[in-house]
């Protein structure tokens, strides 16, 4: 171990003990999401049908956005930090790991703006006729 | 790039007897990427197409669920791929789901027991199995009208 740089003072120390931080956020998220897609799941049921004016009267209501938006933030949170384990623990090759990570965090960032964005201007400005 | 002698690497998937413990846990692994990724990617087309409006929902419809009578060539191939998207999807979010239920019961200290955990793993495949079974005969009598 150096005793010059910072950098060579932590050097071949591990990890800076902040894992505990994403565990927990794993178990927050899928609790989360054991509520949220349960809530999902039992509105579409009880929708007395698939017809795009219901559903879209249905979306547009505070009580489904909001939700739904919470449900994207939670899911795509919780895909970031489950499939960051799948890379860490298959992808070895430094340079395709540290790929695969960016491309995750694309997509998971990507994806949710996308979806809020959608429910949100749905809910503001109503279906388009 | 190489890789980094210096970290350990998970083991993999040839180094482990099957048994019902490791492959309900390689089983939520693997149902995660197909929620994460297909299961996902469908929800929020399904979404954006409700707040385009109608023609976009028609659109979803037609090569999701059914294209009815007039269907296309190409529009009845999407929906045949979009029914084995939906099994898969459906299979990964109970067993995902089962599974992660298990995961959290198992974070509170309970079912380490080799026989215990062994039980719990069978169950949560046959729950899955069962619950996808109901949903998918729900999901055809429901929109395909069979």
């Amino acid at each position: 171990m150096g005793s010059g740089t910072g950098l060579g003072r932590v050097r071949g120390l591990g990890s800076a003990k902040h894992g505990g931080q994403h565990w927990i956020d794993q178990r927050l998220t899928a609790l989360g999401n054991l509520l949220l897609t349960n809530w999902l799941v039992l509105s579409l049921i009880l929708l007395p049908n698939f017809e795009h004016e219901t559903v879209a009267a249905w979306l547009a209501q505070p009580s489904v956005a909001v939700p739904m938006i919470l449900m994207l933030i939670s899911i795509f949170w919780h895909v970031r930090l489950g499939l960051q384990v799948l890379i860490e623990d298959y992808v070895h090759d430094e340079g395709n790991k540290f790929a695969a990570i960016v491309i995750l965090n694309f997509y998971v960032i990507g994806a949710a703006a996308f979806g809020i964005f959608m429910v949100a201007k749905h809910a503001f400005t109503g279906a388009p006729a | 790039m190489a890789q980094n002698p210096n970290r350990p690497i998970s083991p993999h998937l040839q180094v482990y007897k099957w048994g019902p413990h490791m492959a309900v846990s390689i089983f939520h692994r693997a149902t995660g990427f197909v929620l994460a990724t297909a299961g996902m990617l469908t929800l929020l087309w399904w979404l954006a197409s409700i707040a385009s409006g109608p023609e976009s929902y028609a659109t979803f419809q037609a090569y999701v669920v059914t294209a009815g009578e007039e269907a296309t060539p190409w529009q009845s191939v999407s929906n045949w791929f979009f029914r084995l998207v939906a099994l898969a999807v459906l299979f990964s979010f109970f067993q995902h789901f089962f599974s992660g239920i298990r995961h959290l019961l198992m974070d509170l200290g309970a079912g380490y027991e080799l026989t215990t955990s062994r039980t719990w793993s069978i169950a949560v495949f046959i729950a899955s199995l069962t619950a996808t079974a109901v949903a998918a005969m729900f999901a055809i009598s429901r929109f395909l009208g069979i």
